[in-house]
């Protein structure tokens, strides 16, 4: 456990350096000279050495990368070239507490509707609900939610009007359903398709013969010893999960026009922002290292077979 | 007289025609996995040879008969433009069908087999090396690396294509849209190769620890040869699985990049654009009145990821020696 421990720690700073080295690297010399895509071609050379100057883009590339991660570390990601003025750190925080909410609601949908589906189906294995969920399922894993989304719409808010189009109007909002399910769903089915696999394998194994042969409840059996064993494997999904929830956020805050984090990379996009961009980049990319970090550990700690290898 | 065929000779014949052959017969009774090849196969035909099944052009733009429902002389109807959309979903596919191609050869089969084989083969300092470099491209979540290449690199590519058009003499090829194609799928790549690396990376580790490779090491076989006929074509399985699965992946990273306005640029057609055009960031009008609009490009893509998917499992289920 101690050593694996350790060595996970050990090359997590090597992770981050790499991760936000490749993010500055793309964003602020991928689309070439910084200059030259601030202000354009025709600039005088002059002024372009002392704007140069001015902004330390004459020092060696490590320099400036150790530059803009040590003001990044205190939430100074520069300034927006879309928006001249407006500091783009903080423009992020107001817009993550947005997808956060979001993607929180997203989660809970697809944990609590997933797990307990995957349980069921593994448990009437043979009968028309597990091929159902196991088609249905392999289809939201395989189509993103670009294409779910106008489906979604047409039927809940133009067909039968039963739910608001578009809009934020935060947690508690009616206007928070359409996008989270959209979100939710590739989550609810990859969550439905692991614990079914996960329940399956429990199921096969020989304490359950033992929990049924000492007489137990089968209710209890299926709690108790099926669902609470099946959830360990799971929990290496839930950092990956924080993945799909990003590209969702991309996809779905552009869509019903929710002012989040992918709103507003989805604009930046369009008007090549490249330092919000990069800004961006490097907040998810950070965050899903960690979350990745705390996942692996989590799961060290609850499964025996790694804590002591 | 007729010759009555038995068992055996039905036996013979299976073996006769070797491991592929025998996987094909297993594949020839999946019901699914046939149907799913004969749809991606009859796409991605009508894909390549869009200029002959399409039937007007899909540039021509005829606002007289624009946002047509579906009729004879336009199936799938006209956009606002008033251009025909069954034209422009065809040629759609064919963007679908050079990214998802392009990328993975580039990706997958080109930079993944063989840094997968490199790691695999030699271990030691080189696999560590190279698989230590596929955790940070994995360290990235979905596609936020996908999108951060996608947005970043196109005017550095525009100018060393410029740079390129000056010095040869060529003209035309950044105005051809070429540069975008070589975009998107520089960025799918990017990220598509550490699977398949990691992949073949394991086959490698296993089959050269396996007695027949350690006997062509024996009577004096050179390292290519040990790579090329006895390692490679004893990965090949996995690895036609693992592309058949990603298939699917890389054509809808290909319609999201293109909606994200990162992708295909116009006039290229891409299915993507036709969804970004109707169905934009916010804009959900078209619903109300016109679903056709964006009905016929949504299903095609659809219709490919998921057969794609479907087609992966069936290949796997033939394939793999644990669940055959």
């Amino acid at each position: 456990m101690l050593v694996y421990v350790v060595r996970r720690l050990l090359w997590t700073p090597f992770l981050l350096l790499a991760v936000t080295f490749i993010t500055f690297v793309l964003g602020h010399y991928g689309p070439g000279d910084p200059i030259k895509v601030m202000f354009g071609e025709r600039v005088n050379p002059e002024a372009v050495a002392r704007i140069r100057h001015e902004r330390g883009l004459d020092r060696p590339l490590f320099v400036q990368y150790a530059d803009y991660v040590w003001k990044a570390i205190r939430g100074d990601f520069g300034e927006s070239f879309k928006f001249r003025g407006q500091k783009i750190g903080e423009l992020i925080p107001q817009k993550v507490l947005v997808s956060a909410q979001l993607g929180f609601v997203a989660l809970m949908l697809s944990v609590l509707i997933g797990l307990p589906l995957g349980v069921i189906t593994a448990l009437r294995q043979g009968r028309w609900l597990d091929p159902v969920t196991v088609s249905t399922t392999l289809f939201f894993m395989s189509v993103p939610g670009l294409l779910v989304a106008p489906l979604l719409i047409w039927v809940l808010v133009i067909l039968l009007h039963w739910l608001p189009s578009g809009g934020w109007g935060g947690l508690l909002d009616g206007r928070i359903i359409m996008p989270a399910i959209v979100m939710a769903l590739p989550g609810i089915a990859s969550w439905t398709r692991l614990m079914r696999a996960s329940t399956l394998d429990v199921l096969g194994q020989d304490f359950i013969r033992t929990a049924r042969a000492k007489g137990l409840r089968e209710s209890m059996v299926q709690f108790r010893h099926v669902a609470r064993n099946a959830l360990i494997p799971i929990m290496t999904v839930l950092g990956l999960s924080l993945g799909t929830l990003v590209e969702g956020a991309f996809i779905t805050e552009g869509i019903f026009g929710i002012p989040g984090i992918g709103r507003l990379a989805v604009d930046s996009l369009f008007a090549r922002d490249y330092p919000v961009i990069t800004a961006i980049t490097l907040v998810i990319a950070v965050s899903f290292v960690a979350a990745n970090l705390f996942v692996d550990l989590m799961y060290a700690y609850l499964d025996p077979r790694i804590r002591y290898r | 007289m007729a010759v009555q065929k038995t068992r055996i000779q039905d036996a013979l014949e299976a073996k006769s025609r070797g491991p592929w052959g025998r996987a094909w017969e297993r594949f020839r009774h999946k019901k699914i996995g046939m149907a799913t090849f004969i749809i991606i196969g009859v796409l991605y035909f009508g894909g390549l040879f869009a200029p002959l099944v399409s039937i007007h052009s899909f540039t021509a733009q005829n606002l007289m008969e624009a946002k047509q429902r579906p009729s004879l002389k336009h199936p799938f109807g006209t956009d606002r433009l008033g251009r025909d959309q069954y034209s422009r979903v065809v040629w759609g596919i064919r963007t679908t069908v050079i990214i998802t191609i392009a990328s993975v050869l580039s990706g997958s089969l080109l930079l993944g087999v063989s840094l997968g084989a490199l790691a695999g083969y030699f271990g030691g300092k080189m696999d560590a090396f190279l698989m230590r470099i596929g955790e940070v491209f994995l360290a990235f979540p979905g596609l936020l690396l996908t999108i951060l290449i996608a947005a970043t690199i196109k005017p550095r590519v525009v100018e060393i294509v410029r740079a390129f058009e000056d010095s040869s003499g060529i003209k035309g090829i950044v105005a051809s849209g070429f540069v975008d194609y070589v975009v998107v799928f520089t960025a799918l790549s990017a990220f598509s190769w550490v699977g398949t690396a990691r992949m073949v990376r394991g086959q490698f580790l296993w089959l050269r620890s396996t007695e027949f490779v350690e006997a062509a090491r024996a009577v004096g076989a050179s390292t290519g040869r040990i790579i090329f006929r006895h390692l490679l074509p004893n990965a090949i399985s996995p690895l036609i699985v693992s592309v058949s699965m990603g298939m699917g992946g890389v054509a809808g990273s290909e319609v999201i990049l293109s909606w994200l306005g990162i992708g295909i640029q116009p006039p290229q057609p891409s299915l993507g654009l036709m969804i970004f055009d109707n169905f934009g960031i916010g804009n959900i009008s078209i619903l109300r009145n016109d679903p056709h609009l964006i009905l016929f490009p949504m299903a095609l893509i659809t219709i490919i990821m998921f057969s794609w998917n479907l087609l992966g499992d069936a290949v796997n289920d033939v394939l793999n020696p644990r669940t055959r």
